[in-house]
């Protein structure tokens, strides 16, 4: 399958839940979608698309908790950010975990260094904090009240 | 009627120089369930990262794993070229892909080295890393260092490598070809190598697929994902090379994945020196005033896999965020699939071959399970039953 | 020689194992790398010792027969290195436990290593 039929299938079956499509260069697209249909629009790149996940970026902006899960179309070089914005009072979204386990480790990290809960984990337990620092610190997390 | 063993590998274990805690549950002499704890070699690095500048971070990054220490910065130099949309000079291309090959030769003989250890063949441990001798100082006489190189920054390298050099380095090519032959002829005839590696610590290419496994972890269950085919940066579209797989997946085509890896390595290189010849010397970097605002992805085919960068840019000095993803982070996990039904002193062999850099993924897993009891295994003691098992095989095939 | 490695990118850990091999053969001066720190006389620290290690070192520390000399190798067994700014950073060795020989380096060659080890060896 190449880029162009994968963008295309994208935009033609979860038109409505997305908000933006970034081109950056051939191999390198950002499409940003509402957090509600993470889970089809993996399930789409995984199962049919022949995409593999190569791990998930989270980060604390204005905007809120903002992940970039991260897919890779070995095949033509693609990598495909698939971008979502979640509230700063309640960062939540649906766990891929129970899809493939490639994601297993990632949310489980995010979960502890930003405070984002990860529904419907297989087994949301700590990863790397114990002994290094408490829980309901969460050492990632920006302060913009500062501001 | 069997009893359960836990037996914990690690943290501080000879087997394993990294912190890391591997609970091993046991019926009998059969592994039925893995735990792991991490978390001892956490060090904040992606949070360190934003108050370091650009330059600054290469140093930092180079450190996150001694011995795939210029993929990282590889790629993270990839992603920010990506997010300053330049192209480095060819000369650059060819330094960063030699030096990306040297590192993975060097690497692949660490890994040898370790695996004889943990079959018991310490003469081969003793051997390949004594083999990898002249690389490091092929490393020293390029670059200053046997490790962490320095060799990147925002735009090229940092240092040249002189016609002058490339003699030296070609002689050192010759002699690990020729060493490569001695260690790939004695690993791959052995029929005791044979019995403790083939059918064991199988990974199918579905379970790859399911862990996102990368690098010779999955070329040697037939998924065929090589960064510097796929996604081809450095000079790697400029020269001819294969991407070598295996089919069966045990740890036996995960060992000839990486022997046979570095011939290619050795013929990349070769190649990378023929292109010096014809490009300017000193032509080694673009400038590169400051870096915009953006995002770049960028990766390297570290020797154990795909490394991947993620750099947010808000166009100061330094990045807004740095998302760093090791290949161990994916590749350690397959553990569970590979070691769960072996036995305890296959469970060394099928660990140690998805080559776990444990600082890479920035932690050590520990999984507590509370309530078993029974007899405790010491980790010398599982070292030894791995080397006592190649010492009956020995002795039955006399 | 009791080896214990912190929160490290493992340079330093391969330097050590290196000097093992034949062309540093660390043997010859009487050392052996050792599987449990009861039988050790040196105890040989490198890495940045983040929390989690932190309570580990002691504890190995604690497990040593007494004397035992504590060796820190590295920049971050030093001092931390580039890693003594992280947010989970607990050392350097030295605020841990009592520190005899400091070996620094990023990583410290084999022969620094040894350099150290035998001045080490022959001052007590």
């Amino acid at each position: 399958m190449t880029t162009e039929a994968i963008i295309r299938e994208l935009k033609e079956r979860f038109g409505p839940e997305i908000t933006d499509t970034v081109k950056r260069n051939e191999k390198r697209y950002v499409v940003s979608i509402n957090p509600g249909s993470l889970l089809k629009v993996a399930e789409y790149l995984y199962q049919e698309a022949g995409c593999r996940f190569i791990i998930a970026s989270a980060l604390h902006t204005k905007r809120g908790f903002e992940i970039h899960y991260h897919f890779s179309k070995d095949e033509t070089g693609l990598i495909l950010n698939i971008h979502v914005v979640l509230s700063h009072e309640k960062p939540q979204i649906e766990s891929l975990s129970n899809m493939f386990n490639a994601s297993n480790w990632i949310e489980r990290e995010m979960h502890e260094l930003f405070g984002i809960d990860f529904l419907n984990h297989p087994n949301q337990e700590k990863l790397i904090s114990e002994g290094n620092w408490a829980e309901g610190v969460y050492p990632y997390r920006k302060d913009f009240n500062k501001s | 009627m069997s009893k359960k063993f836990l037996i914990p590998i690690g943290p501080y274990h000879p087997l394993q120089e990294e912190p890391e805690l591997f609970k091993l549950y046991c019926e009998g002499e059969i592994v039925k369930d893995i735990k792991w704890e991490t978390g001892y070699n956490h060090r904040g690095i992606e949070k360190l990262s934003e108050s370091k500048t650009y330059d600054q971070v290469f140093f930092l990054v180079e450190r996150i794993c001694g011995i795939c220490s210029t993929s990282h910065p590889f790629a993270f130099a990839n992603a920010v070229e990506e997010i300053c949309r330049i192209e480095v000079p060819d000369r650059a291309k060819y330094i960063r892909s030699i030096i990306g090959e040297l590192e993975r030769i060097h690497s692949h003989l660490l890994w040898v080295g370790l695996a004889g250890h943990f079959l018991g063949y310490n003469t081969v441990f003793m051997w390949a890393w004594k083999y990898r001798e002249p690389v490091l100082d092929l490393f020293e006489m390029i670059t200053g260092n046997r490790n962490s190189y320095a060799m990147f920054k925002v735009g090229g390298v940092r240092r040249d490598i002189e016609a002058a050099k490339i003699p030296a380095i070609r002689k050192v090519l010759a002699e690990v070809k020729k060493k490569t032959d001695l260690l790939t002829g004695a690993v791959m005839d052995d029929p005791v190598i044979h019995a403790r590696t083939k059918g064991v610590g199988i990974l199918t290419k579905q379970d790859i697929l399911d862990f996102g496994a990368v690098g010779p972890t999955a070329r040697a269950s037939g998924v065929a994902i090589d960064v510097r085919k796929d996604d081809p940066y450095a000079a790697y579209p400029l020269v001819n090379w294969k991407v070598i797989t295996a089919e069966e997946g045990d740890v036996f085509a995960k060992a000839k994945v990486r022997l046979l890896e570095m011939y290619e390595s050795v013929s990349i290189i070769e190649q990378c020196l023929d292109g010096l010849l014809k490009e300017k010397e000193g032509d080694i970097a673009v400038k590169v005033k400051n870096i915009p605002e953006g995002m770049g992805t960028g990766r390297a085919e570290a020797p154990r896999g795909e490394v991947f960068h993620c750099v947010f840019s808000d166009g100061s000095n330094s990045p807004a965020r740095h998302k760093i993803r090791a290949p161990s982070y994916v590749n350690i996990a397959t553990f569970k699939k590979s070691c769960i039904g072996q036995s305890i002193s296959d469970a060394t062999i099928s660990l140690a071959a998805v080559d776990p850099c444990y600082c890479c993924t920035e932690r050590l897993a520990v999984a507590y399970d509370a309530g078993t009891g029974g007899k405790i295994m010491s980790g010398a003691e599982i070292l030894k039953a791995s080397a006592d098992k190649t010492r009956e095989i020995m002795s039955k095939l006399k | 020689m009791f080896h214990f490695g912190g929160a490290s990118c493992n340079n330093c850990d391969i330097e050590i194992l290196d000097c093992l091999t034949p062309r540093y053969d660390l043997e010859r001066f009487g050392i052996l790398l050792v599987g449990s720190i009861r039988h050790a006389d040196v105890l040989l620290v490198n890495g940045s010792i983040n929390m989690r290690d932190r309570d580990r070192l002691i504890e190995i520390y604690n497990q040593a027969p007494k004397p035992i000399l504590v060796v820190a190798i590295g920049a971050c067994g030093c001092t931390g290195g580039i890693f003594a700014e992280g947010n989970t950073f607990a050392g350097p060795v030295d605020k841990i436990i009592p520190v005899d020989a400091y070996i620094p380096g990023c990583p410290p060659k084999p022969e620094a290593i040894i350099a150290g080890l035998v001045k080490l060896v022959k001052s007590k």
